[in-house]
Formats: structure tokens, C-alpha cells, sequence
């Protein structure tokens, strides 16, 4: 059952192959037996769990039931749950009971999917390992000595050791990208603007996108259906007619179903800084597109070396802002004792973050700050249209970009925690979409001594569903995606 | 002061706001100073002692470190891009939305440090 496909597990439920209550449980069981190594999870709520998925068994007995009813799905801790504990990985919110949900978890309820725990993240999402997390590290079920990638380390562990069938993350700067990659997954950051962001909290808005993570291509696209949609309580949601982005999963196709299709390989994703074992999986990727009937054209990102740079002004800056709201007054963690109302608030907010996060304010407070805000700001937000024009250009002869999701493998637990900078320099494949606002998906690629590694595909603004298919081809003849952990049986 | 670059056409300002990018790329590429690291964590409210500047101050001249690269790149004429998509402002007729406003109320203030009456407590400001 832990290997059906969402779409497999639908049709068992529809069919009453099995109760909602029963699968529920075997991952409760599941939860309850391996998440202590490897930490994926911050809150299980068995009772809570099983209550809704006794309401789905009810809906299903009626025959009401929709893509998802029925199906546990695990959610990163960054999304608001109404009577769930809603941490954000973070002290300052360690003992914030959210009384409302995000839209996000309100289209999951919608749909008759179980909530099935809240998982492991870098605090306020800001992180490539889960290791900032207030609740410890979260392990990677491929290496329980190494990271499991971030910011949706939690999500990614839980679904690559069938903890869970699947589960959402969000995407900032390949938050959803880089773990997929590290745990052997497919997930998904859509166009900015597609799924709302409504109490999903807040890391940097321009940039903040939710997004799935599961074990195929056809399951991202499920997860997907359900998540996307305009919301009026989000500003930047975007108001567009609704679409399958399953619809292309289903064409027939001979033995060539991507011939025209045309992949722009840019020098800068394949020069210096790739690891070569990396590497030489995503040359044998581009080789199976090519017996698929794509062809392969050469295309340029000139501005893509800076988007790091950039990033690292535009979502500290954003973040310092944002996160200005934690001051100990209306929810979230205030310090003991305290002076007065501003002592209240410098004593909240360094007891409440973390290292990192405090890093990300001071960047973004001082990149905001009078005489700075020109050389910093300004000249990142340059940048980024450089960098997004030069996808526009890219797109002008290509369908979709393709190169490695991360430059390496998954790291050792500890070995980038006391370096930043060598921290941020593992997104430097992922950021640019970001700055871009586009949909880009990661998908098994192979594996070097034993770790996954991860393709991604980039697509131009709005073309999820042909991301999907061009992934899901790839999945119908090769099997990386099927490959799952040892050690958690 | 930095050299005014070429203004090829541009206007006053571009060439303007060229000259400025030049003249603070100069400056800020100098290291941080503790002083400066104690100052931002003031504008930030957070607490910082001694220790924790100093270590903070190393961390954050690496990363400016990484940042400044940004700076060899002349952007004169390009314009910002603030968001992803180039979208206006939605507006929202002014009016209350929610139902039972109540009992959200309480709810939200259930969850706070310290509410009484519904108001928020927080250590006095005025005598």
C-alpha cells in the first residue's frame, strides 16, 4: 500500500479496498515507530488525524469523493492549521496554536484528505538542511548522518521513508527543489502567484511559493489540482480560469512523446561547481531525453552567477520586515522578564530566533537602512530583472530549461552549519527561478555512493502541467523514482 | 567621487543614480564594524551581547563578502523588479469580512502573551 501512487491509493479507497482510517493508521504506525531517528515530524495528533479520516470513510461511503478523500497528507509546519500547534521550526512560535487555517490546508480539508502531522523545517524556512530547526535536525532516510536538505527537510524525509504518501512545502529559494532532490523526490515550485500564500508565514513574499512533494511527477500534479487556485485574501494570488495539470499525464504517446520538444542546456548550470558525479547523472538525463525525441539547444543565463547575491539582499531584506511582526505582543513567545515595552521586544526577539534568522534580520536591516538602500536593495532588484530577462530571452528558443538541482549530493549533517555563505552557495541552481517567478519541478536523476540526485526542469511562466508531462515521460522509462531507503521497512 | 559613467541617452537621473552606485559601492565595501552590527540589532530590536556581536560581525562581513559581487555589475537603465509578476495592487472593497467577529477575537487573543478586556497587555509606555 506504502507504494501505490495517489492516484492507486484514490482508487482503493473509492473501490473500499481499504478504509481512510485504516491507511491513516498504518502511517500513524509508520510515524510512530521511525520518525524518533529521523525527526521529520514536529506534531502527530493521532486522534485529531483519525477523527478526519473517519469524516472521509463517511463522505466516501457517500460516494462524494474527490482526487485526494481520504488521503493522509503530511504539511510543513509553516502552514497555518486551525487547533494545530504552528511552529515554523521556531521557539517564537513553539507555543503558537493557530485559530485558523491556511488556504492551502482549507483546500485539503475541502477535498477530504487527512492531516496527517506537521513536519520539520529550518526555522522560518530559512535554510538548505533543516538544521536550524528549534526542534533539532531532521535526518536524511538515504544517510541518517547527513541532511535531508531545506527548507521542507521534514516533508522530504517523511514522504522518502513512506512516512507519508506525500506532503506540501514551500519554495523561497528552492526550499521544495533541493530536499527532493537530496531525498530521491519530485516536488514542485509552481509560477509565483499560483497557490496562495494565505497563512503560509511569511519568509519573503516577492519570492514565497507553496508547492508539493511526492514520489512522481503524476503525484505532484494530483497535489497540485488541489493546492492551486485564486484566493481573494492573497493579494498576489492570481485570478486565473482553473486548469488540470494532470491533463497532459493521460495522451497517448509512441515511443518518441517528446519529439519537438526543445531543452535549453545553459553553460552556466554545466560549468565549475557541479560536482562531477552529479554531473554524469544529469548528461545521462539529457541522453534519455534525447531517445524520448527532444533535442537539445544551447542557451545562456548570463546574469544567473549573481543570483545568489541578489537573493541574499532581496529575501533578508523582505524577511526583516516580515518578520518584524514577532514582537511578543499578540501571539508567539515573550521573554520572562523585561525593562520596558522596547526591552520586551529586543529581550522576545532574541530569545525567540534563532542564529540564523537573527543573521537574515541584521542582513535585511541593514541592506533597508538609510544610505545603504540604493547600493543594496535597488541594485538587487536590477539584477533580478536581468536575471529574469535572460530567461524571457532563454525561453525565446527553448520549451524548458534543464540542469541539476544541486550541486552535490547530500551533505553531512554539521558539515555547512557554522559556514553561511558555503550554506547559501548550495542553492545556486534554484535561486534564480525564484527571482524569476517561475514553475521549475526536481525529479530522481540516480544516485552517486548511494545518495540521490536531482533534475530540475524550469519552465516558462504558467507552463506547470507541460513541467509535469515532460517529468512524467521521463519517469515512464527510467525507475530512480521508484528506489526508496533501506531501513525503513 | 567616483567617475559619472556615460550617460548615453539616459536621463538626468540615471546618470544621477550611476554616479551614487559608484560612490557607495566605494564605501560599502568596507567591513562592518561592531558598532554598526550593535546599531542594525537596535533597529531590529534584538538583543545582542558582546560575544554574539563579535561572532555575528564575522558571519555577516562573509556574507557581504558574497553580496558585494553585485556591485561590479552596471545596471544603469534597468528597471527594479520588485515582484515576480507585474501586476497592480488588487483593492478590496472596505468592509468587514468576517462573521462573528466576537468570537474570532477571542480566539486570536486566547493565544496572546497577555490580553485582558479584549486588549492586548504590554509594559506601560505613558505614565
Amino acid at each position: 500500500m506504502i507504494e501505490l501512487s495517489l492516484a492507486d491509493i484514490g482508487r482503493a479507497l473509492a473501490s473500499r479496498e481499504i478504509s481512510s482510517v485504516e491507511l491513516t493508521g498504518i502511517y500513524l504506525d509508520r510515524i510512530a515507530r521511525l520518525n524518533p531517528q529521523l525527526n521529520a515530524f514536529i506534531t502527530v495528533d493521532p486522534e485529531r488525524s483519525l477523527a478526519q479520516a473517519r469524516a472521509a470513510d463517511d463522505r466516501l461511503a457517500r460516494g462524494e469523493t474527490r482526487a485526494l478523500t481520504g488521503i493522509p497528507i503530511a504539511h510543513k509546519d509553516i502552514f497555518c492549521a486551525r487547533d494545530w500547534l504552528t511552529t515554523c521550526g521556531s521557539k517564537m512560535l513553539s507555543n503558537f496554536v493557530s485559530p485558523y487555517d491556511a488556504t492551502v490546508i482549507g483546500r485539503f480539508r475541502q477535498d477530504g484528505a487527512v492531516l496527517l502531522g506537521k513536519t520539520n523545517m529550518d526555522e522560518f524556512a530559512m535554510g538548505s538542511s533543516t538544521e536550524t530547526s528549534f526542534y533539532g535536525p531532521t535526518a536524511n532516510p538515504w544517510a541518517l548522518d547527513r541532511v535531508p536538505g531545506g527548507s521542507s527537510g521534514g516533508s522530504a524525509a517523511a514522504v522518502a521513508a513512506r512516512l507519508a504518501p506525500a506532503a506540501t512545502g514551500t519554495d523561497t529559494g528552492g526550499s521544495i527543489r533541493q530536499p527532493a532532490a537530496l531525498c530521491n523526490l519530485s516536488g514542485m515550485k509552481p509560477t509565483y502567484g499560483v497557490i496562495s500564500r494565505y497563512g503560509m508565514i511569511a519568509f519573503a513574499s516577492s519570492l514565497d511559493q507553496a508547492g508539493p512533494l511526492a514520489r512522481s511527477a503524476a503525484d505532484c500534479a494530483l497535489l497540485l489540482n488541489c493546492m492551486a487556485g485564486f484566493d481573494e485574501r492573497d493579494s498576489t494570488s492570481l485570478d486565473r480560469p482553473g486548469e488540470d495539470f494532470a491533463r497532459e499525464l493521460t495522451a497517448a504517446a509512441g515511443s518518441r512523446p517528446l519529439a519537438g520538444l526543445r531543452i535549453g542546456l545553459p553553460q552556466q548550470f554545466f560549468g565549475e561547481g557541479c560536482s562531477a558525479e552529479v554531473m554524469q547523472l544529469v548528461d545521462a538525463a539529457i541522453a534519455e531525453y534525447r531517445q524520448l525525441g527532444a533535442e537539445t539547444v544551447p542557451v545562456g543565463l548570463p546574469s544567473m552567477d549573481l543570483s545568489v547575491a541578489a537573493y541574499y539582499v532581496i529575501a533578508p531584506a523582505e524577511a526583516s520586515s516580515n518578520l518584524a511582526r514577532f514582537d511578543g505582543v499578540r501571539y508567539g513567545y515573550r521573554a520572562p522578564a523585561y525593562a520596558d515595552l522596547t526591552d520586551m521586544y529586543c529581550k522576545s526577539r532574541a530569545q525567540g530566533f534563532g542564529a540564523e534568522v537573527k543573521r537574515r534580520i541584521l542582513i535585511g536591516t541593514y541592506v533597508l537602512s538609510h544610505g545603504y538602500y540604493d547600493a543594496y536593495y535597488l541594485q538587487a532588484q536590477r539584477i533580478r530583472r536581468l536575471i529574469a530577462n535572460d530567461f524571457a530571452e532563454a525561453f525565446r528558443q527553448c520549451d524548458v530549461i534543464l540542469g541539476p538541482t544541486s550541486p552535490s549530493t547530500a551533505f553531512r549533517l554539521g558539515e555547512k552549519a557554522a559556514d553561511p555563505v558555503q550554506m547559501y552557495l548550495s542553492d545556486i541552481y534554484t535561486i534564480a527561478v525564484n527571482l524569476a517567478g517561475l514553475p521549475a519541478i526536481s525529479i530522481p536523476c540516480g544516485f552517486a555512493g548511494g545518495l540521490p540526485a536531482g533534475l530540475q526542469l524550469i519552465g516558462n511562466y504558467f507552463r506547470e502541467a507541460r513541467l509535469l508531462n515532460i517529468a512524467h515521460r521521463y519517469q515512464q522509462v527510467t525507475d530512480w523514482h521508484r528506489q526508496r531507503p533501506a531501513g525503513h521497512a | 567621487m567616483a567617475p559619472v559613467r556615460g550617460c548615453g541617452g539616459k536621463n538626468f537621473y540615471d546618470t544621477l543614480y550611476g554616479s551614487l552606485v559608484y560612490h557607495l559601492s566605494d564605501f560599502v565595501t568596507m567591513s562592518l564594524t561592531l558598532e554598526q552590527v550593535h546599531r542594525i540589532a537596535h533597529l531590529a530590536r534584538i538583543e545582542v551581547d558582546e560575544v554574539e556581536a563579535r561572532r555575528t560581525l564575522g558571519q555577516l562581513n562573509g556574507i557581504f563578502g558574497l553580496i558585494e559581487t553585485m556591485q561590479a555589475v552596471d545596471t544603469q537603465g534597468v528597471e527594479p523588479m520588485a515582484h515576480a509578476q507585474d501586476l497592480a495592487q488588487r483593492l478590496r472593497p472596505d468592509c468587514v469580512t468576517e462573521d462573528d467577529q466576537v468570537a474570532w477575537r477571542a480566539a486570536f487573543q486566547a493565544i496572546a502573551p497577555e490580553a485582558e478586556a479584549g486588549l492586548y497587555l504590554v509594559p506601560r509606555v505613558i505614565e
